[in-house]
């Protein structure tokens, strides 16, 4: 079988755009697990709430895109906070395993009010007019959203990077991370940082799925779809890592795309193949510390 | 310790026999379908619906005997399609076994119908491989099949001209058989088959699997998938100008599908279908009494299963039994004729009545939500399904 350069260009780009929802969204997961511990199972709900706010702003609200790219992040992090507030608090003493069956229960209450209002089908969506046409490159024709998608997760993944590995904040963050008793002790209101990181997580899943609406058909299932493979990202990444995470979810989209080119039949399990491979030679994933 | 434990064995196995004593004074309709994925909306939770509104509209009972619907969500597995089916049968006293959405679920219950001796109905399943290689004395393929679909629509595709044809096949029994079926039309109708793509069922993303059809210069675009996974590949076929160079033709496409994603991006599509709520008076009032219930017009499928509930119903009441072989007796005898369609079981099982090739509308065109489907072709149920000639099943020799 031979496949051409450009065949091949095209399939790198499109495992890019695939690459930058995992990215995005494993980036969330590491962010909150480094911090609270918790195995956030409501991240892929969280992505699909993103979304189908979008879509319910522009549809009850004639609110648009531009708008819902600000406004859904932040709605979703207020309801990160009730939920870090008066659910999570109560559990970060005990075994990973509550925190992953908690959030897990919530995820299935959300997809289920949501499948049992709008069906399993979705809901269409469209691009944002400024981005609706494509340009042709040549080896492919790429539609402008597909690249938007790809530039703005970009700078959403190395800002946060930047912003927890650079800054004065998130020292602290690391700080608190290694050893909260300490951090409290120089009068950093701890309880906060957890609360507001946890939010941040949530915006991040939810601008993903502001990102994803006009991509993916809107529907209750569209982050269940994905969260299973966003999990597997992580834990290739290394658990807590925030560079792994960018740049494992980015090297599996592409991996991703060029299955579906060589055997397609196993483009949905290559990154759990993978998976399996990097946990028997490097237990604690690719980018994490052996600890 | 050790007495207690017999005992509950006993209380058990007695509770058992109750059951199976139980059962013969109870009709019991076990429908297991997908109620939480990709093909949920097709058939799923209102298929069960439609069933109960045929159960009810019979009056609850027949031959005295009160009338029972259990359902199960199969989730898309084989096995646990097979096992809640061999559960009901061995535990619940199951007369009539519904299977739903997805072949390899449909394959694998046919089955333990077979080997338990239970009446099979199937709707909302395609792979014509039900009522041809693997057909059974006890499956009623009612519905369409894949066969149907591809005759319908693939020879009205290649009678417009459009010859050179690549597949965008979903991976498993379905996908496969319907991608079989449509080829054999289309070579035997003087085009060609230029390629193929198997995709994993339930996708997400399809631009990578598009690209690869764009590049292989058919003119047409056929999707050997459905619901959910048709959705998907019609709008990212959209999004990447796929329809700008090539046709799409959707081989399996559902009412729900194209009110997903709205006429403008499906305008002009044709498909073949087995019904549509639309059609005439009685279809537009059974459309009617199911949107009060559901806010959603059915598809043909759900409205197949209403129908195929009434047929089985009949049956069971002029047998004068739940004995599947004397039901399957008087299925097989009486001719089908109510709002969903006209025609009868044949030896081999399969339901023929005529199928429609229709076009979507233009949203012009289109005077009321889910108006969307205008009547092309009626095509005739002895030669849109399996012709005696191409069968290989042992029953219709």
């Amino acid at each position: 079988m031979t496949i051409s350069l450009p065949a091949l260009l095209s399939q790198l780009l499109l495992g890019l755009v695939n690459g930058s929802f995992y990215a995005i969204l494993s980036l969330g997961l590491a962010v909150i697990f480094g911090l609270l511990n918790v195995i956030n199972f409501a991240h892929g709900a969280l992505f699909m709430l993103g979304a189908v706010l979008t879509w319910m702003a522009m549809e009850y609200l004639g609110v648009n895109y531009w708008v819902m790219l600000i406004a859904a992040p932040i709605v979703i992090g207020i309801f990160g906070v009730l939920i870090e507030r008066l659910l999570l608090r109560w559990i970060y003493k005990l075994d990973h395993l509550y925190g992953l069956l908690l959030t897990l229960g919530l995820t299935l209450l959300i997809e289920g009010v949501f499948r049992s209002v709008y069906g399993v089908s979705g809901l269409p969506y469209d691009a944002p007019d400024a981005l609706s046409s494509s340009t042709d490159l040549g080896f492919m024709v790429l539609p402008n959203y597909r690249a938007w998608v790809v530039v703005a997760s970009l700078v959403i993944c190395f800002a946060t990077w930047f912003v927890i590995e650079k800054t004065r904040l998130g020292a602290y963050l690391r700080a608190g991370t290694e050893n909260p008793r300490l951090v409290e002790a120089f009068g950093v209101n701890v309880p906060l940082m957890i609360t507001l990181t946890y939010a941040f997580g949530c915006a991040l899943a939810a601008f993903a799925g502001v990102l994803a609406a006009p991509v993916m058909q809107v529907s209750p299932l569209m982050g269940q779809n994905l969260i299973i493979v966003v999990f597997a990202v992580v834990v290739i990444g290394g658990m807590g890592s925030i560079m792994g995470a960018i740049l494992t979810g980015l090297g599996l989209g592409v991996i991703e795309g060029f299955t579906k080119v060589f055997y397609p039949e196993a483009s949905s399990t290559v990154v759990f193949v993978i998976m399996v491979i990097v946990l028997l030679i490097r237990p604690a994933g690719l980018f994490g510390k052996e600890k | 310790m050790k007495k207690t434990f017999v005992l509950s064995g006993l209380s058990l196995a007695m509770a058992l026999a109750a059951g199976a004593v139980q059962a013969q004074d109870k009709v019991k309709i076990g429908f297991i379908t997908d109620m939480s994925s990709l093909y949920a909306d097709v058939e799923g939770k209102n298929g069960a619906l439609a069933i109960q509104m045929a159960i009810d509209d019979f009056g609850g009972k027949v031959n005295g005997m009160p009338i029972e619907l259990l359902q199960a969500d199969h989730q898309n597995k084989a096995d646990i399609a097979a096992s809640k089916a061999r559960e009901w049968i061995d535990t619940q006293g199951l007369t009539m076994l519904f299977g739903g959405t997805s072949s390899g679920t449909a394959l694998a219950m046919a089955k333990v119908a077979q080997e338990k001796k239970r009446v099979f109905v199937v709707n909302g399943a395609g792979s014509s491989a039900l009522t041809n290689e693997q057909c059974s004395p006890y499956t009623v393929h009612y519905a369409y099949d894949t066969v149907a679909l591809a005759k319908g629509t693939g020879s009205a595709v290649i009678a417009r001209g459009d010859k050179s044809w690549y597949f965008l096949t979903a991976d498993y029994a379905f996908g496969q058989a319907l991608e079989a079926d449509a080829s054999k039309v289309v070579k035997e109708k003087g085009g060609t088959v230029v390629g193929s793509v198997k995709h994993p069922l339930n996708t997400s993303d399809f631009s990578s699997f598009l690209l690869q059809a764009q590049n292989s210069k058919a003119q047409v675009l056929a999707l050997a998938n459905a619901g959910g996974d048709t959705i998907n590949s019609i709008k990212a076929a959209k999004e990447f100008g796929i329809t700008k160079t090539m046709k799409m033709v959707g081989l399996l496409v559902f009412v729900t599908d194209v009110h997903s994603l709205g006429l403008k991006n499906t305008e002009g599509l044709l498909l073949t279908t087995s019904w549509d709520w639309n059609l005439d008076d009685k279809t537009r009032a059974f459309g009617k009494r199911f949107f009060e219930k559901t806010k959603r017009m059915p598809t043909d499928i759900q409205a197949a299963d209403y129908s195929a509930t009434m047929t089985y119903l009949k049956a069971v009441q002029s047998a004068k039994t739940v004995d599947a072989d004397k039901v399957m007796e008087a299925l097989k005898k009486t001719p089908v004729d109510d709002f969903y369609a006209k025609g009868s079981i044949r030896a081999d099982g399969r339901f023929v009545h005529d199928m429609y090739l229709v076009q979507v509308k233009s949203p012009a065109e289109s005077k009321q939500p889910w108006d969307y489907y205008k009547v092309v072709q009626k095509l005739k149920g002895e030669e849109v399904f399996t012709t005696k000639a191409e069968s290989k099943c042992a029953l219709w020799k």
